[in-house]
């Protein structure tokens, strides 16, 4: 309490806030900042990009649910965090970002350095500030950790000019927040709730579609109970993977563009549509018109905007996930209803969602030798009992890795799913790994997306942040070539990957541990091998996969989700 | 469909920019646009004049209101309202016109804020069709300038 520099009121402010890590990268906006979180107990771990540093904070933040914390500097530094930021905004993920800026003064002058930061992150950011006042900014760092983590939760951006930071502020005693124009509504409508659980009661072939907000609101417990209260079965969106686990008999996997054929057919056949904190996402739905063309939609989120915005919804509960799932749970229980013959009045429906998955399960074709990366996930996923992080790059090594490992725990998949970023992965892993030291932590990569943050090696060296990369190598933008061998003729414009690194050689050059498997047999002997030596150090896995190998079942774009391309 | 919206905000720096940056941002139309301090000098009061069918008006109502720094988005066009627009015209008025822009202007009881021997700056209020008849009646005698605002609206005090 007191007076204080602006820089140590920020740093009392983020240990108020519990926040022992940050993730950054000095520059002189942020130097007095810098100067003063030398001697403070909040952790900086120093990245070699600043997309590094907002995507291994994110990756911290989705493994632990608290607020992720990056610091930048102005200018460039700041405009290089901003596709990291995007990426956040887009899944929804709580975090605060600080920029250093130059000096009040100077502001409006093209001053060294200077960018309109908040200009460009205003449609990115969930809330951004420029902190123009000293007095604003103990209360600013507050509002803005309220509002990352509350509602639907999201990045806010921060900028601070340079003198302000130097400036002496006075550091309030913090009261609860409380604003008049936000306030996010957590409790569902009883009477919505009532609506909803006597609609799926009436429904022969109910599904339940459960999205990230799931995840986001701790709602995996009430969810399960749910499912299994009433025997529905369930598909995850590729944010919402782990929220059900994925090894359950009522699992059918995840939905949509690269879904499994049962919970594509499963949605296209529902009576009832249950999606719980997912928002109709085109890569889900396909065509919209046929999709879920005979079902009653209930639809929870917290975020109204996210309601009959893509799909028009029967039956809207605009709450958080886990206070509408309880509330329906409760209310089920008591409803006098006999639960358990509707658990039985469902077991058709689950007969007939089992002959789809007997009838085209998610599998591939089994060459010998040649190395398919399917294989490589499912060994991946036995060998560490399900129970890893595993965190991907962008392409079919992320589908792959959404198809194939059994996601059995929330928090488990940390994964770039709106945004779709390619290098979020091994930054993410290093933020996953700081978060849960004792963790196995892989990144499941691609060729061309390990190439976009390979830098952050040397961070995962520097903090003995031990993590494996695990490259699907097939020497290809794999899934922009899919799309060109099925879509454009086969013709592969700039998708050959015509000089890729020795990934091997590069590990050792980064003081990782580099280790290549070409045929099939030597697969898991590299995953164990890989395991092991990971308590010591990085290490990278190159596999080299068949190269044209695609990702099945998939929708083409624009067409019904029942119209699956299969193996 | 047009749409009026009464958006109360914090009369704060970039705000406007939120709200036009969402608007462009997700391809929402802007018919016009007015906005002002209220009574109260931390808010300010945005009247927007928007187009779209009924889901899409949802969505930018929605839209509008998760923005952290807008209080309050009515759509006043759901009810009775009173609108007004203004628009400033400087019209030709030679010797031969001058009588004839006179009576027009009194009819439409506008008002004349500036002479000079070859025109007249013309100050109108009211609904945006009746600033629209009278630069209709106008133009063929001769419109030199036009300045419009935005529309501004209000809701009409239950009966
Ligand atoms: C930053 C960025 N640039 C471009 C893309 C478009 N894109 C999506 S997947 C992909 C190919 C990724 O190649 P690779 O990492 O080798 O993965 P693969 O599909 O081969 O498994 C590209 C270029 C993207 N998602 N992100
Ligand atoms: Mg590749």
């Amino acid at each position: 309490m007191g007076k204080m520099r602006g820089s140590e009121a920020i740093i009392q402010c983020l240990l108020e806030e519990g926040v022992k890590t940050i993730f950054g990268f000095p520059g002189g906006a942020v130097i007095d900042l810098y100067d003063d979180l030398m001697d403070s107990e909040v952790n900086h771990i120093l990245v070699r990009h600043e997309q590094g540093a907002v995507h291994a904070a994110d990756g911290f933040a989705r493994v632990t649910g608290n607020v992720g914390v990056a610091l930048l500097t102005s200018g460039p530094g700041a405009t290089n965090g901003v596709t990291a930021i995007a990426t956040a905004y887009m899944d929804s993920i709580p975090m605060v970002i600080l920029t250093g800026q130059v000096p009040t003064a100077l502001i409006g002058n093209d001053a060294f350095q200077e960018v309109d930061i908040v200009g460009i992150t205003r449609p990115c950011t969930k809330h951004n500030y420029l902190v123009s006042k000293a007095e604003d900014l103990v209360p600013t760092i507050r509002e803005a950790f309220h509002i990352a983590q509350t509602g639907r939760p999201g990045p806010v951006l921060i900028d601070l000019p340079k003198d302000i930071v130097a400036s002496i502020v006075d550091f309030t005693e913090k009261k609860p927040i409380r604003m008049q124009n936000y306030q996010p509504t957590y409790e569902p409508h009883m009477g919505q709730i009532e609506k909803a659980c006597k609609q799926i009661l009436k429904a022969k072939q109910p599904v339940l579609y459960v999205g990230g907000g799931v995840i986001l609101s701790n709602a995996s417990k009430e969810l399960t109970e749910l499912a299994q209260k009433l025997n529905i079965p369930v598909t995850m969106t590729l944010m919402g993977l782990g929220a059900y686990p994925g090894s359950d008999k009522l699992s059918m996997g995840m939905l949509g563009m690269h879904g499994s054929y049962t919970a594509n057919m499963a949605v296209a056949k529902s009576d009832v549509l249950i999606a719980v904190g997912s928002r109709f996402d085109d890569r889900v739905t396909g065509r919209v018109d046929a999709f879920a063309p005979h079902a009653k939609i209930i639809h929870i989120d917290i975020d109204p905007t996210s309601i009959s915005k893509n799909v028009t919804v029967d039956i809207p509960i605009v709450a958080d996930c886990k206070h509408s799932l309880t509330a329906m749970n409760s209310w089920l229980d008591n409803s006098g209803e006999n639960l358990g013959e509707v658990c039985d009045s469902h077991n058709p429906w689950i007969e007939t969602v089992d002959e789809w998955t007997k009838k085209h399960p998610m599998t591939y074709i089994d060459e010998g030798e040649v190395i398919k990366p399917q294989y490589v996930i499912e060994k991946l996923d036995e060998l560490t009992h399900g129970d890893a992080i595993i965190t991907t790059e962008v392409g079919q090594n992320q589908m792959w890795a959404a198809q194939f490992y059994k996601f059995n725990k929330p928090r488990r998949l940390i994964t770039s799913g709106g945004l779709g970023t390619m290098g979020y992965g091994l930054p993410a892993a290093i933020g996953a790994k700081m978060a849960f030291p004792e963790a196995t932590v892989i990144d499941v990569a691609g060729d061309g997306s390990i190439q976009m943050n390979i830098q952050e090696l040397a961070t995962a060296k520097q903090y003995n942040c031990n993590v494996i990369v695990c490259i699907l190598n097939n020497n290809y933008l794999g899934m922009v070539r899919q799309w060109q061998e099925l879509f454009y003729d086969k013709r592969y414009a700039a998708t050959v990957m015509e000089v890729t690194p020795d990934f091997c050689a590069l590990a050792e050059a980064y003081g990782a541990v580099g280790i290549r498997a070409t045929k099939t047999s030597e697969v898991e002997g590299v995953i164990k091998e890989a395991l092991e030596k990971v308590k010591e150090s990085t290490v990278i896995l190159d596999f080299r996969i068949a190269r044209e190998e695609g990702v099945f079942p998939m929708v083409p774009a624009g067409k019904a989700t029942t119209e699956m391309l299969l193996v | 469909m047009k749409h009026t919206l009464s958006v109360l905000l914090q009369n704060k720096p970039g705000v406007l920019s939120r709200v036009t940056g969402l608007f462009s941002g997700r391809g929402f139309n802007i018919k016009s646009l007015s906005v002002a301090e209220t009574l109260d000098p931390s808010l300010s009061c945005l009247t927007l004049v928007t187009t779209g069918s009924d889901p899409i008006v949802e969505q930018i109502t929605k839209q509008l209101h998760k923005l952290i720094d807008v209080i309050k988005v009515t759509d006043i066009s759901e009810s009775e309202y009173v609108e007004r627009e203004m628009a400033l015209i400087r019209v030709k008025a030679e010797n031969t016109t001058r009588a004839e822009v006179l009576r027009v202007i009194d009819i439409f009881r506008g008002k004349v804020v500036d002479v000079s021997p070859k025109s007249y700056a013309v100050e109108v209020t009211g609904s945006s069709s009746k600033i629209q008849a009278i630069i209709d009646i106008l133009r063929p005698i001769g419109i030199k300038e036009i300045v419009r605002t935005g529309t501004i609206a209000m809701a009409r005090a239950p009966k």
